[in-house]
């Protein structure tokens, strides 16, 4: 039996596959044969590496070693100067990006260079959400005993002002600056709530920071009552998040039970309470102001601000308003300092950002990111590139109050500000990746589709303005637009954003704006040519088969739902396209690739 | 458990946990599952009970302990395996059957097994 004591680790992800890694492990496996080593030696190949500007990539282990660029004649080489002459390859040694020197021994991760660094997600995956005792393990509340011991509210305040910390939940605005206006706020009652009502779709950076570490989220809120002199707080979170609110239950009561939470916070004389209150799910309840409703009882719907939610929330008293991942950051900011903190990121805004990453990439995931990454770096380094090696077309950022942006923004490196100038947002955190199957015109259907129902009905341009673009977008994904239709889209969207009055109604138009500006001739192409060119729009494509490559299996025809596809076996079949409704079963039920859209 | 007191109190109890939970000098095997929404809903709970039973079954000494998300969406069941004297590695795309490899395969013989996922972040501490 073998006893391994190395292992060779091959990238298997899929931009070291087409740089020929699977040649690379076989050639690792027939040379350690060759030399009687297979007993001793395990080659394996694994997932993506994550450093795919310099794949294919080879870890030796237990030896911390890392080779980039490797061929599959460098393989040779590798076995004999490194395996069996215990002598590292120099000239393929991973390059420390920032130092420039190869890299010997990677034993202290931070040695090596990463694109993702966890700092609001740092317990996620590490510690038992469960056990505060972990938490504690990993200096939980210690930010906490060190704020009420050694600073006053206001050192408080000007530490997380600062840090240059702004809120994660989409807009940005300056937390530091948020705290202090609750802070000056005169009352005899004060709250402080969290956010957790995580509506866009595809999104879900908030629940994994809750299910994962919610005592971060009950520091950071203890941090900031403390701060703003409130004693009260409050978790609005929908109830579809069950398993977040259980563990955020549990949380609570260990950290009632020592004396973290409660009366008289280790003996300061300062008291916090937090209670949860339930969502239902509405999507504009995410907007401050009308979340405090819903948490009052009342109808989710928005007002007008001023008065901003610090001078006048819940119950009429001043209540900071912050979202799940922006306390996330809180504790370790206090630990680890302002500096640090804002030493993470770009000149305008600072730290690490929590995106949700899916769509058409090869490595979907939950990923942290130093604010200034960029597009590329995400998509084709920590994404693994496009699923099936399609060509990349669009990247949905912010939900349904963003945009996409395209080929020529991958570049930028996103913050707050670049997003927005780009012609989208930063948003929560959703980001949806969409290759050329993708058309441009359902996409912003499909967030239209989502806001007409949510909008809470009312403001006038949100409840029927949003409606109307919906319908334009039908018409013409349906064939039936004209380029008046096109003018008054871009018309009406304008007027919606400059009256809605929230967020969401300002906000909602975006996935439209984005698209007329950066896809202008996909909806010409509808509009005029009556084409889809993604072949999404069902109204305007064809079904065809190929008779050159149709074997007649009838595999299509068995598993058509309406009969469509007719044809003997072993003859080319034939689709009747006035009775097909395009679900695209024959498509993937063809082993031979003769079905097209036309 | 009893109330913390002061800071300094905070600071002996944090030694204390460490102790148990991220001590310097790991001798026992342990096992991280990743068990968010998204990782039960894709079976981690199942496999982490399989894994409990069957190292009871093989006489392994294992702590288990459920973590939240790990990030990787695409590769559900996730989890990290820590070997004292050997790196710890991610497996990904855990169901009974690789769990049981892992088992026997990767901690008894410390022979690699599919579905491994490079980690590639660092994380504060």
């Amino acid at each position: 039996m073998a006893t391994y004591n190395k292992h060779i680790l091959v990238c298997g992800g899929s931009c070291c596959t087409s740089g020929n890694s699977a040649q690379i492990a076989d050639n690792f496996k027939s040379t350690l044969a060759e030399k009687n080593l297979s007993n001793d030696v395990q080659v394996i190949q694994t997932g993506c590496f994550g450093l795919c500007d310099q794949g294919p990539v080879v870890k030796i282990m237990p030896d911390n070693t890392i080779y980039t660029h490797v061929k599959p004649n460098d393989v040779r080489r590798i076995v004999e100067e490194h395996i069996e002459g215990g002598k590292k390859v120099e000239d393929l040694l991973y390059v420390n990006p920032i130092t420039g020197e190869r890299v010997e021994d990677n034993k202290e991760p931070n040695k090596f260079h990463k694109k993702q660094i966890r700092i609001a997600l740092r317990n996620c995956g590490v510690i038992d959400p469960e056990n505060i005792k972990d938490y504690i393990a990993h200096d939980g509340y210690m930010a906490l005993a060190k704020c009420l011991t050694e600073y006053t509210p206001e050192q408080v305040i000007e530490v997380v002002s600062a840090s240059g910390l702004s809120g994660r939940g989409g807009a940005g605005f300056p937390t530091g600056k948020k705290w202090a206006s609750s802070a000056r706020a005169k009352a005899d009652q004060k709250y402080v709530v969290c956010n957790a009502d995580e509506g866009d779709p595809g999104a879900f950076m908030d629940r994994s920071i809750l299910e994962g570490d919610p005592n971060s989220v009950l520091e950071a809120m203890a941090i900031c009552g403390y701060a703003i002199g409130a004693d009260k707080g409050l978790i609005y979170i929908r109830a579809e998040y069950p398993l977040a609110i259980e563990r955020l239950k549990i949380a609570i009561s260990q950290a009632e039970e020592m004396g973290l939470l409660g009366d008289n916070i280790m003996n300061s004389g300062f008291n916090f309470h937090i209670e949860l209150r339930y969502g239902a799910g509405a999507f504009v309840c995410g907007e401050a102001t009308a979340l405090i409703h819903s948490m009052e009882g009342k109808r989710g719907e928005p007002t007008f601000k001023p008065p901003r939610t610090s001078e006048k929330g819940y119950n009429l008293k001043p209540t900071n308003v912050n979202n799940v991942e922006t306390y996330a950051n809180v504790p370790i900011i206090i630990t680890k300092g302002a500096e640090w903190f804002s030493s993470i990121g770009t000149a305008n805004s600072k730290g690490t950002k929590v995106f949700a990453l899916a769509g058409k990439v090869n490595n979907v995931g939950l990923i942290e990111v130093p604010m200034g990454t960029t597009l590329r770096e995400i998509i084709y380094e920590i994404g693994g590139g496009i699923k099936d090696n399609k060509k990349f077309k669009a990247v949905q950022t912010g939900g349904p109050s963003g945009g996409c942006l395209t080929e020529r923004h991958l570049d930028i490196p996103i913050d707050y500000k670049s997003l927005t100038q780009a012609g989208s947002m930063m948003g929560s955190g959703g980001m949806v990746i969409m290759d050329e199957s993708s058309c441009m015109v359902s996409i912003a259907k499909f967030y239209l589709d989502f806001t007409v129902p949510e909008s809470c009905g009312k403001c006038t341009p949100c409840r029927i303005g949003n409606k109307r673009l919906y319908e334009m977008l039908d018409k013409i994904t349906k064939g039936n637009g004209t380029m008046e239709d096109l003018e008054h889209l871009r018309n009406l969207s304008v007027v919606i954003k400059d009256t809605a009055l929230c967020g969401l109604g300002q906000s909602s138009p975006n996935p439209i704006l984005s698209t007329l500006d950066n896809f202008w001739d996909e909806y010409v192409e509808h509009v005029q040519d009556k084409k889809c060119r993604a072949g999404a729009c069902k109204d305007l494509v064809q079904y065809e088969i190929n008779p050159a490559v149709c074997v007649g299996c009838t595999a299509c025809s068995r598993n058509c739902p309406v009969e469509a596809i007719k044809g003997e076996l072993k003859k080319p079949h034939q689709i009747d396209n006035s009775i097909c409704i395009k679900c695209g079963t024959c498509i993937t039920k063809c082993k031979f690739n003769a079905i097209r859209i036309k | 458990m009893r109330k913390v007191q002061s800071l300094a109190d905070l600071q002996s109890l944090r030694d204390e946990f460490r102790a148990e939970f991220c001590p310097a000098d790991v001798k026992k095997v342990q096992v991280k599952i990743a068990m968010a929404t998204c990782g039960i809903a894709a079976g981690a709970k199942q496999v982490m009970n399989h894994m409990v039973e069957k190292s009871k079954e093989l006489g392994l000494d294992i702590d288990f302990t459920q973590a939240g998300c790990m990030g990787y969406c695409y590769a559900e069941p996730t989890l990290e395996v820590s070997v004292p004297g050997r790196e710890s590695v991610v497996f990904g795309y855990v169901d009974e059957t690789r769990a049981d490899e892992i088992l026997t395969k990767y901690i008894q013989n410390n022979e690699l097994v599919e579905g491994i996922i490079p980690v590639n972040y660092e994380t504060t501490d």
